[in-house]
Formats: C-alpha cells, structure tokens, sequence
C-alpha cells in the first residue's frame, strides 16, 4: 500500500509535540535575522506514529527475516544490548562533562579497548571511528604517519588485493596515496609472485581482508606478513569478516600490524538501516602513538587502590582527531554488553557456528550453484548466480526472486572477481531450519531459472513496488519533496 | 550457549553434509600456532549480571537531563519527544542494512528521502544527502567536496577561526595526505571577517560557523558578500546548529554553496559524544560532487512511486580510488530520528524550541551580566550560547558549581581558555529549553557567590 510522504499528510495549523510555554520575559529578537518561513510538515502526534508505523512494514529486517547479506554480518542484535544502551546514565551524559562524572562510562571504553586487545592480540586500540570505512581511513593514515616519523618520505604505494572491498582503495587515495591492485591466485589466496614484483622500498602498505571476500583464508598470510615487512611496509587488516576469527586466532598473532574491527557485524550491534557503526582501530607496538584520539587511560596520579581513574588522553605523535568527542559510546556499550555476555569461550563458539553455517550451506548448494573456488569457506561464500542451463538469468533475478519467497537476498555483483557473484553469510545465530528453507528456496529457483525464466525477470512480484528504474533515478534526480 | 540455536543433533546432521568430523576441521588453513589462542576476557555474564554490572555503571555518570545543565559547545540538552525513541526502537528500522535491496527497504528509502526534504527546508537549500558520521566529519566532507569541484585544481581552505576546534582538528585530520592548504585559524582572536581577506584565486572554499563556536551570529550575509568580492567561484560552506534555524534565516538565503552541521540536536540524545549526525546540504550545481549516499525518487516497472539510493556513479563500491569519499554508509538510524522529531514538532514546534532557546538564553545573559565580577560578551547578537568573563579560573568555577554551592549540583559552561588562549576565564554558556528559570536563577545566584577568595 502507498504510505504518502509527511509533507502530504500536512495540514496547515495542526501542531504536533508541544513544546512546554515560555518561563521567562522574553527578549527582543533580531528581527533582520529571522526567517519568513519553516516549511516543515504539520502533523499530529498519532499521524507520525502511523506513518512511520506504515513505512516501517515496507523494510525487511533481521529482526523478521533471514538476511544473509556477504561481508555485512547480519546476526541478531540482542534485545538485552538496546536496554543497556538506553539506560539513562548513558544516554544523558554530556561528552564534555568533568571526567570525574563519567567514570562509569569511561570504565566501559577503556574495559572494551583492554578487550579489543584482547581479542585482536594488540597493543593499543581507539574506539573514536565512527564506521568500518572510518577505520580504514584511520589506519591507512596511521600507517602513512609511521613511515614519516621516521623520515621514510619516499613511500606512497598502497598494496590492495583484488578481492578487497571498495573501501580500501577509496580510503588509501584519500589518504593521499597511490593504489596497486594485486590479482588473486586459483586459490582465491593473494598471488605470491604479484606481491613480490611490487613489493619495494615505495609501499606503504598491504590492506589484507582476510578471510577475504571470497569467504577464503588466505593460506599464505604469513608469507605475506613476511614480503610486506621485509620491504619496510606495514600489513593491515581489514576486520570486516573477524566473525570467522573471533578467539580462533589473533590477527596481531600473524604480523598484522593495524586492523580495524566492525562492531556493528561482528559485535551483533544493529545496522540501523545504514548506520550508526562503529569502527575501532587496534594496533602493534609501534603504532601506538599514532593513533587517533583521545583514547583513555588510567591516570595513576589520581588512582587509588582498587579504585582506578580513568581519563582521556592524546596520544604522542597522533595523527590527529577523526571525529568530534570520543567515538559512538551508545554502540560501544551494546558491544560491551556482548562481549560481556560472551567471554572467551562464547566469542570463539560463536565464531564456530558462523563457519559452520557458512560451510552447511555451501554443502547444499555447490551441486547446484558454480563455486569459483571450492575450498571449506569461513563465514561466508561466493557462488555464481549464473546457471549453465540458464543462460538469460543473472545474479540479480535469483536475488530478486528470493525476496517472493520472503527472505532478504545475499550480496550480489560483489566481489567483482566473481562473475554474477552472489555472497552468502548466514551468520551463527541462523537455525537449521531457516538455513534449510533457504537452501530450499535457492535450488527451486534455480529449478525455475529453467523452466520459467520470466518469473525470474519480473521478481519480485508481491513486494510495496517492484524493480525501479535506477537509470531515470540518476538521470533525472528527483532527491526531495517540491514545494 | 548465547545465540547459538544447534541442538547437538543438529550440529552433528552439519557436519556431516559438509564432510569433516568436527569442527575444528573447518580452521586447518588457520596457521596452527596462531589457532585458539587463550584471550583472557572476563567471566561471561548472564543478562540480569550484566544488566546489574551496567546499570552499576549507569548510576556512577552524572545524568546531564536530570542536573541543571549549562554546558554546550557542539553538544546539547534537548527534550526528546518520546515518539522519537519509539519509532527507532521498531526492529524493521534498526535491525535492517543499508536499502541495497529497494523493493524490501522502502520504509528506509522513503524516510530518507523525507529526511532529505526537511534538511533543505531547514537549511534553504537544494539537495541534501543521507546523512555523514557527525558535524566534524561533515565539514571534513565539505573540504573534500570544494576540492573536487575544483577537479583538485585549486589547494587553499580558509577555515574562519571560530569554527568549532574539533571540526578544525578533524578537517586537518583527514586532508593530511592530500597536500591542501588549510588556512584562517593560526590567529584565534581573528573574526571571521578578518580572514576572508586570504581569498584569492586558488581558493576552493571558506568555511563558516553561524552561530558560530562561541555562540555569535557573525554577519553571514556580509561575510559571504565580502567572500563573493574577493573571487566569485571560492565556495562558501556554512555549519549551523539546526535548532536555531527554527528562528533564524537559513545559511541558503544568503547564498551559501554548502550547508552541514551537527544533528544531534534535533532529536537525539547526548550519549556521551554519539551516535550523533552530520546533516550535509549543498545546491543541484555541485550535487554531483557530494559525498555519501543520496536517495531519489523514481518508478517501479508499473509506474508505481518509489525509491532508490542514486548518484551512486560517485561512490567507492564502483569507483574504488576515484570515489568522492571513501564513506559506504550513512547515520542511518539518527538520521530516522531526526526526521521523525522534525515531523512531531513541526513548523510551529520548532520555531517555538527556538524561540524558548533565544529567549532563555537572553533571561540567563542579562541575569549574569549584573552579577559583581562577570561580564557578557555582547559586540555581537547570539541564538542560545553566550560567553561570560569570569571573575576567577572556569575550572574553579565549574567545580564550586557542581561540587561546593549549597546541595545543588550544577553543570557548568564550556572553558573557552581550553581552546582559545585568549579567551582564559572565559565561560561559554549555552541553555535551552529545558533549563527552567528556576535553573537559570539558580545558576546566577550560584555564581554570585563563587567565593572572593577564590577570585581573581
């Protein structure tokens, strides 16, 4: 059913929230300064509530489907995470409040920082970024400052396997830095022979998703930790897949030197449709002055026994701030509260279960589905949406047809190595039997593919609208309400 | 086990459709002298432990909404109207991705679009985007937009030196690779007005704050004027607090090219610094330049209304190291948040929030400023933060308020000395709606009795 916008729903003079009357005389106003007009909606209380109501029955959601988006990690989000995020001595905190009133809260950063170490086998962690790619920013210019610390200034070459996410090469370029693309292997590994040509005395660094998009462990990494360091570089870790790794291994364990970890995937914190993320950055030894802050840290002047205090601090040679105050504390506190949850043994079970998943699913479907590269996967994997016996139907009509059978469709096109890939991650909390109907589901479509390729073309058919025409979208950019 | 639905059964029908015994047959290609490595991390919790530990840490923060509250500075006290909390508490909203997927994501798509429309309607401007992290990182984003419109030909930023110092930290933060000349602030106690005399020809952009850090409405029509006269393609971006834009006339009605600023206002809590917002405006001239999602209107294959992430030529999953920015999402769910408190007070609710704010804030400047010993800084009108010179250091001030004056505990303003050193002893107030005047009387009074000892 079509939901109106807001601004259709507007009736001149009807007033919504109230805001409490004025207390005090008023002043006089700037009358040269003020606007004529505030063309913002004029609803009631009950109009926006049913609105919203109504929009929101238009999305798909973990909370209602399966949702096995590759690379994005969508796992439930505890509902316990919410509440604690929600208690009002977290949420009314200014951020510049004395640091003597907020030691509750800078008890939980710098307890999740300890655990990102932890977890991580790091050094030094900021929980500032804001978002995966916001850490990716944050660790390839940590990693550029490194080199020109120390009078390297000849460096300027970002190595990027072509596996990697768009992010990668996004963040190295603008971080002023100039990008080398290196090719996969028939493995799906980082090709050993490529690195070695390029590897030289102008890399800054390697950014290493791993396991990589293609849901693969790079069988090499030390070998590669070993290039990249013997050429003076720097290897960083693209956390977005650590739920296949969490307490199996330590990416700091097998030479990567920054990582950045995705708390909203692998911390179970929500998506939010888009956001808010959080991207702490993890680091060696030697990276830790570098990164971004204030970071905090016990304040040993004014601890007492037993009794630490807690305060914010600027790192020695930082690269700087990359966001206003601290980072998202409101996500911090949901992934604390999992982490918490967890402990050590729950992290790594959960890890478990998110390959054991992956691997179960990719059992179902190999027979069926092309699978570029046929190896046991981590916590997802690629397969083709490109069907021998089905030659007029891509990736994005089994995606599509997916939806008629009510549940969310894996990543597709992505990564682009992959012809018409389709990226599957089912993640740990997923059942057996929601993975089975799934599976269900892609075998009797790709049974339809065959013998009725046109439902495939115009899927989905029960959803608010059906395919959009992107191409007049970007044409003719319609990107507001008209007046 | 937590979240882990497999019986055992189940786990065992697994493994053996996959072909291996165990688990651990899944990580062999995992180097085995780095494999199960023992972390260390703390005893797990049940959900009523951890709920306890939290709520333990909770009460040991000093609760800003329920404690009179003069502290601002890029973060403020606002009543949120409980619908706000209500419709992003809904699972369809936030346990939902980016809308990759539009035909099951239209309830996101449409109220970004929505979101869209009320940040050019509050900002007077032509197209807006999905939301970026916050304010700083907005106007880092602005820099980056200037750059690329000018195909990265032109290299100086003039940054006014009252712009917030964190955006400024930020700005220089994320262009320290790209060999760009940020200049304007090396001399704090400069207007505006002073360094807009730097703009010449190699200028991309001049980035304002109205109202700007210290609370003053500088004169932004004169400033973009004097900006225009120096060289008429340097663009002009502009951050506002958007709650002042319920009184005041936008950024976009004095021709700014690029409005940004720090959302949290409208609608979200404090939260210790975030999940904030960073709401981004720019005119259909340089849209094609922005960074970050943008959501258009367009048709499904019956014709029917619908929506869809567009301009999605710019980003980084298709242009990888030519993207405009390396950004792949938005603030999705504060974004949600500020539509939806836009929409509940309205046209007439927020310029009444507004109006509230301006009024509040005059009561507690004139209160103040008869005080023995402080003094308000007035050489320039101000929306709802104001500075106060001091009789005796901010610190010394601030604790007498929260810790010494009476039972009370009173939160108390921004020290500016912090970052502008001439500004030592200097107070920046802000105050809102939710300080009664029962508040704001209480606060000058304590101030009146800052003790003479501790004075300067």
């Amino acid at each position: 059913m079509k939901e109106p916008l807001i601004y259709e729903l507007s009736v001149t003079g009807r007033e919504g929230v109230k805001p409490p009357a004025l207390d005090v005389p008023e002043s006089d106003l700037p009358q040269e300064l003020l606007r004529d007009d505030l063309p913002l909606p004029e609803v009631s209380e009950v109009d926006v509530i049913r609105h919203f109501h109504h929009l929101s029955h238009k999305n798909f959601s973990v909370d209602s489907v399966m949702y096995p988006l590759g690379s994005c990690t969508m796992k439930y989000n505890p509902k316990v995470n919410e509440v604690a995020a929600r208690l009002p001595g977290f949420t009314g905190i200014h951020p510049m409040q004395d640091e003597e009133t907020v030691q509750g809260a800078l008890y939980i950063m710098h307890t999740l920082q300890e655990d990102i170490k932890a977890i991580g086998g790091f050094a030094g962690v900021t929980l500032q970024p804001a978002a995966g790619a916001h850490g990716e920013l944050t660790g390839v210019l940590i990693m550029r400052k490194y080199h020109l610390d120390r009078g390297d200034t000849k460096r300027d070459t970002i190595l990027i396997p072509d596996s990697a996410h768009g992010t990668n090469p996004a963040s190295s370029s603008m971080s002023g830095l100039h990008v080398v693309q290196l090719p996969s292997d028939a493995r799906g590994n980082v090709d050993l022979d490529e690195l070695r040509k390029v590897a030289n005395d102008r890399v800054v660094g390697l950014m290493l998703t791993n396991p990589n998009t293609l849901g693969l462990f790079d069988e090499h990494v030390e070998e590669i930790a070993e290039i990249v360091h013997g050429c003076g570089g720097l290897l960083y870790g693209d956390g977005a897949n650590m739920n296949a790794l969490m307490g199996i291994m330590r990416p700091g364990d097998l030479g990567i030197d920054v990582m950045h970890f995705n708390l909203h995937k692998t911390f179970s914190t929500p998506h939010g449709g888009g956001g808010p993320g959080s991207g702490p950055v993890g680091v060696a030894e030697h990276l830790v002055d570098f990164l971004p802050g204030p970071i905090v840290t016990i304040d040993p002047a004014l601890s007492e026994e037993e009794l630490p205090y807690y305060t914010l601090k600027m790192p020695a040679k930082s690269i700087g701030r990359v966001k206003s105050f601290w980072g998202h504390f409101g996500v911090i506190v949901r992934a604390y509260t999992y982490i918490h949850m967890l402990g050590t043994a729950g992290l790594r079970r959960a890890a478990e279960h998110a390959v054991l998943n992956a691997n179960y699913m990719l059992s179902r479907l190999r027979d069926v589905y092309p699978l570029p590269y046929d190896r046991i996967c981590k916590h997802e994997f690629v397969l083709e949406g490109h069907l021998p016996d089905a030659p007029d139907v891509h990736a994005l009509d089994i995606a599509k047809r997916l939806i008629d059978y009510g549940v969310h469709p894996p990543t597709n096109y992505f990564p682009l190595i992959v012809h018409e890939a389709l990226m599957i991650e089912p993640t740990e909390t997923e059942s057996k039997q929601a993975m089975d109907y799934y599976c269900d589901v892609l075998l009797k479509i790709a049974e339809e593919a065959k013998t009725d390729p046109q439902l495939l073309h115009d899927a989905p058919h029960e959803t608010p609208v059906r395919r959009l025409d992107e191409v007049k979208a970007a044409r003719k950019p319609h990107l507001r309400y008209e007046h | 086990m937590v979240y882990l639905p497999h019986t055992d059964e189940e786990r065992q029908q697994m493994l053996q459709a996959i072909g291996v015994k165990q688990i651990a047959d899944l990580f062999q290609d995992v180097p085995e002298k780095a494999r199960y490595p023992e972390l260390g991390l703390a005893h797990p919790l049940s959900e009523m432990e951890i709920m306890q530990e939290l709520q333990f840490l909770a009460d040991a923060n000093l609760n800003a909404y329920t404690t009179p509250t003069f502290l601002g500075a890029g973060a403020y006290r606002h009543w949120v109207p409980s619908v706000v909390d209500d419709v992003i508490s809904r699972g369809e909203f936030y346990t939902a991705y980016t809308p990759y997927q539009p035909e099951v994501s239209q309830g996101t798509l449409q109220a970004i679009f929505e979101y869209q429309s009320m940040i050019c309607d509050l900002t007077g401007m032509e197209v807006a985007n999905a939301s970026h992290y916050d304010g700083a990182t907005a106007a880092a984003e602005a820099v980056i937009h200037a750059y690329n419109v000018f195909r990265k030909k032109r290299h100086k930023f003039i940054i006014s030196p009252t712009l917030n110092p964190q955006y400024r930290e930020v700005i220089r933060t994320y262009t320290q690779g790209m060999n760009l000349e940020i200049v304007g602030d090396e001399d704090l106690t400069a207007s505006a007005a002073d360094v807009i005399d730097q703009v010449d020809g190699d200028t991309a952009c001049v980035i304002l704050q109205y109202p700007n850090f210290l609370g003053q409405l500088e004169d932004l029509g004169d400033l973009i004027a004097r900006v225009r006269a120096k060289d008429k393609k340097t663009l002009v971006a502009v951050a506002v607090n958007p709650i002042s834009l319920g009184l005041l006339k936008p950024p976009g009605d004095y021709g700014a090219d690029i409005v940004f600023g720090e959302g949290q206002p409208l609608g979200l809590g404090l939260n210790f610094g975030g999940p904030y917002l960073g709401f981004y405006a720019t005119t259909k001239k340089y849209m094609r330049q922005i960074a970050g999602r943008v959501v258009g209107q367009t048709n499904d294959v019956d014709g029917e209304i619908g929506y869809v992430l567009t301009l999605t030529t710019r980003e980084q999953h298709i242009r990888r190291e030519k993207a405009t920015s390396n950004i792949c999402s938005n603030q999705g769910l504060m974004a949600l948040a500020a539509t939806v408190y836009m929409s509940a007070l309205g046209k007439q609710g927020l310029h009444k929030v507004a109006a509230l704010n301006y009024h509040k804030a005059h009561y507690a400047a004139d209160l103040i400023d008869q005080l023995d010993g402080y003094t308000v800084l007035r050489e320039r009108p101000f929306f709802n933060e104001f500075i106060v010179r001091c009789p005796g250091t901010v610190a010394e001030i601030n604790h007498f308020l929260l810790n010494t004056f009476e039972e009370h505990e009173i939160i108390g303003g921004y020290d500016l000395g912090q970052t502008y050193p001439h500004l030592e002893n200097h107070m920046l107030i802000a105050v809102t709606e939710m300080n009664s005047r029962h508040e704001i009387e209480t606060l000058a009074e304590a101030l009146a009795e800052f003790p003479e000892e501790d004075r300067l």
